[in-house]
């Protein structure tokens, strides 16, 4: 069943509606998939073309073979497991540091009632406003000064100080059902039992919410980990990318490309129900 | 004074229901240690905001008006860092190439969403399909994509080109072109992320009632009276959310020209934020460019601040 929108199913049951409709249907089905698809394929399939063909005009559609050279040149040639094994390191550290440490204040401003919370909330609040790119440079000297430097440090303890993600756990924990708390507490709960036994359990769609966020962001960013990662050795797989582009052929580039968005493409088809739900409500609830 | 006496044993009783008031020492101690513990809590996460946000915020103001170089004592030199950074050729360039994209961006990146949005709400077949089709490029790393049509952009033998060919049209520079750089990155940035837009707008079509479009349609309105007298004015605020967004994102665009140009051809693609970085790693003028940070911060906060206010606004009544 569907509700009204903006045609009325009149008019799509009369002949002239449906043809209409099943034509509509046709061509934005075929712009998608030449659009959003073919890019994906031909990535894909580039990466397997030998380097004389890749550069043929006009182009072959389907490689005249399927050589998987392309890829295992690129693993061995770009280091991809290094680079790989960084980006991986700093996506889940920067996810474990958040949920502990994000949760952990979102759990005290939420239901600890520290004196001048609101304070301390308008403060982190405040950072939305403050768009993070702008404020990279001093940012890089603040991790300069500290020594971290070329360290996974320098993106696990930033990634901490994400107002949008600490907001909506905090946001999520008001919501959670006061009695159940104060219930726990009498049966001589500690606070930090009560959060990890009580409240943690109760907020997975939340905590699903925020790990995906955090991961994304990590491993979807360029501009900060170029700047803290001069040393090549420490580089993610996005900034090696761009830094090795000039120097390998192009195959193998391209099968480097196909590796590296493998792995958010993956999860993205495995939680595509939530993160598309996810968007939909967040975008319109704000 | 009765009454105030009987009020104060209520509240006690409230707090500990089960257990006897504590004397009045031993509560304020215990009102220390909770306080101690929430604080315990918040601690990490509010060590992090101070380092990583609050302090570089208000760092960057004050190394604006500094000379400064890692390593050795900062000097004040007032206003030296913006006037030379006004001075620059690429400040004027890089702003108005800023501005530009912003603007193409608006046009391009937004008509484009919402009329898919638009289409996919009325389509009832393959819905899963469009919505992870066209999200797909949001969830491809940005320097996957901007290296993806870099190598469409190729004038020899990039797809971009070939596809002209095909059509039997011109063939162009794109990104290699100084007139065409700027709109060809525009294409990339769309591309790359208007699944967000679309899926964000669509949920918010969703939301309309559809007596609305009933009522219209007995008014005699016909399919474009209709959008622009139920759709555009019931999604008014949805939309005003997702410019200012996209205005706050593109004007902080980086990835696209430091991967597809590195900024050239002539400067045609040089942004703010990518002299912003060439000030601080190429010039080694950390003065410089924490002044063009003030700057781009002054405008975006404008923005962001627009932006809270709305969605604080209106948070009743979505």
């Amino acid at each position: 069943m569907s509700t009204r929108t903006l045609v009325s199913p009149a008019a799509l049951a009369r002949p002239r509606g449906k043809a209409v409709y099943w034509s509509v249907l046709t061509g934005t089905v075929l712009l998608f998939t030449l659009a959003f698809l073919f890019p994906v394929y031909w990535m894909v399939t580039g990466a397997m073309k030998s380097p004389d063909e890749v550069t043929r005009t006009p182009p072959t559609v389907v490689p005249e073979q399927w050589r998987l050279s392309g890829y295992t040149d690129a693993w061995d040639l770009m280091r991809l497991p290094t680079h790989l094994g960084n980006t991986v390191v700093q996506a889940t550290g920067a996810w474990l540091f958040q949920i502990v440490f994000c949760t952990a204040a979102a759990y005290a401003l939420s239901k600890l009632r520290p004196v001048f919370g609101n304070l301390v909330l308008g403060g982190i609040l405040a950072t939305l406003m403050v768009p993070a790119q702008a404020l990279v440079v001093p940012k890089y000297l603040t991790v300069a000064d500290l020594g971290l430097l070329n360290d996974p440090l320098a993106i696990w303890l930033p990634a901490v100080a994400n107002a949008f993600n600490l907001y909506l756990l905090k946001r999520f924990f008001d919501q959670l059902p006061r009695d159940v708390l104060q219930a726990a507490e009498l049966d001589g709960a500690g606070k930090l039992r009560i959060l990890w036994s009580v409240v943690l359990p109760m907020s997975r769609p939340v905590l699903g919410v925020v790990s995906i966020f955090a991961l994304v962001a990590v491993w979807q960013d360029f501009l900060w980990p170029l700047m803290v990662f001069s040393d090549t050795e420490k580089q993610p797989i996005s900034v090696a990318l761009v830094q090795l582009s000039q120097n390998v052929p192009l195959t193998v580039l391209i099968a480097a490309m196909v590796i590296a968005g493998i792995p958010m493409v993956a999860m993205f088809l495995v939680f595509q129900r939530h993160i598309i739900a996810g968007i939909g409500a967040g975008g319109t609830k704000g | 004074m009765t009454e105030t006496a009987q009020r104060r044993t209520v509240a006690k009783v409230e707090v500990r229901p089960m257990q006897a008031p504590p004397p009045a020492g031993d509560r304020r101690r215990r009102r220390l240690t909770d306080q101690m513990r929430a604080y315990g809590f918040l601690l990490g996460g509010l060590v992090c905001f101070a380092l990583f946000s609050w302090y570089p915020a208000i760092r960057a103001v004050v190394i604006a008006f500094q000379k400064y170089t890692p390593g050795s004592d900062p000097e004040w030199v007032g206003i030296a860092n913006f006037t030379r950074v006004f001075a620059d050729p690429e400040f004027a360039a890089a702003w108005r190439n800023t501005l530009t994209f912003t603007l193409l961006a608006l046009l391009i990146g937004f008509a484009i969403p919402f009329v898919l949005a638009l289409v996919l709400n009325e389509l009832r077949h393959a819905k899963a399909f469009f919505r992870v089709v066209v999200y797909l490029p949001v969830m491809i790393p940005p320097v996957v994509s901007a290296l993806l049509w870099k190598w469409f952009y190729d004038p020899g033998t990039g797809l971009a080109n070939e596809a002209l060919r095909f059509l039997h049209l011109p063939t162009s520079n794109w990104s290699n072109g100084a007139d065409t750089a700027l709109i060809s990155l525009v294409i990339v940035a769309t591309w790359a992320n208007m699944g967000g837009t679309v899926l964000i707008y669509l949920a918010a079509l969703q939301s309309i009632p559809g007596e609305l479009y009933e009522a219209a349609e007995l008014d005699g309105a016909n399919l474009l009276q209709r959008i622009r007298h139920v759709t555009v004015p019931q999604t008014r605020f949805v939309i005003l959310m997702l410019m200012l967004l996209q205005i706050i994102a593109t004007m902080q665009v980086f990835t696209e020209p430091f991967v597809i140009t590195g900024g050239g051809p002539e400067n045609a693609t040089v942004t703010v934020l990518y002299l912003i970085y060439k000030y601080a790693f190429l010039y080694n003028d950390f003065g410089g460019a924490c002044a063009l940070s003030v700057l781009l911060l002054a405008l975006l906060g404008a923005f962001s601040a627009v932006y809270l206010r709305l969605t604080r606004t209106s948070g009743e009544d979505v």
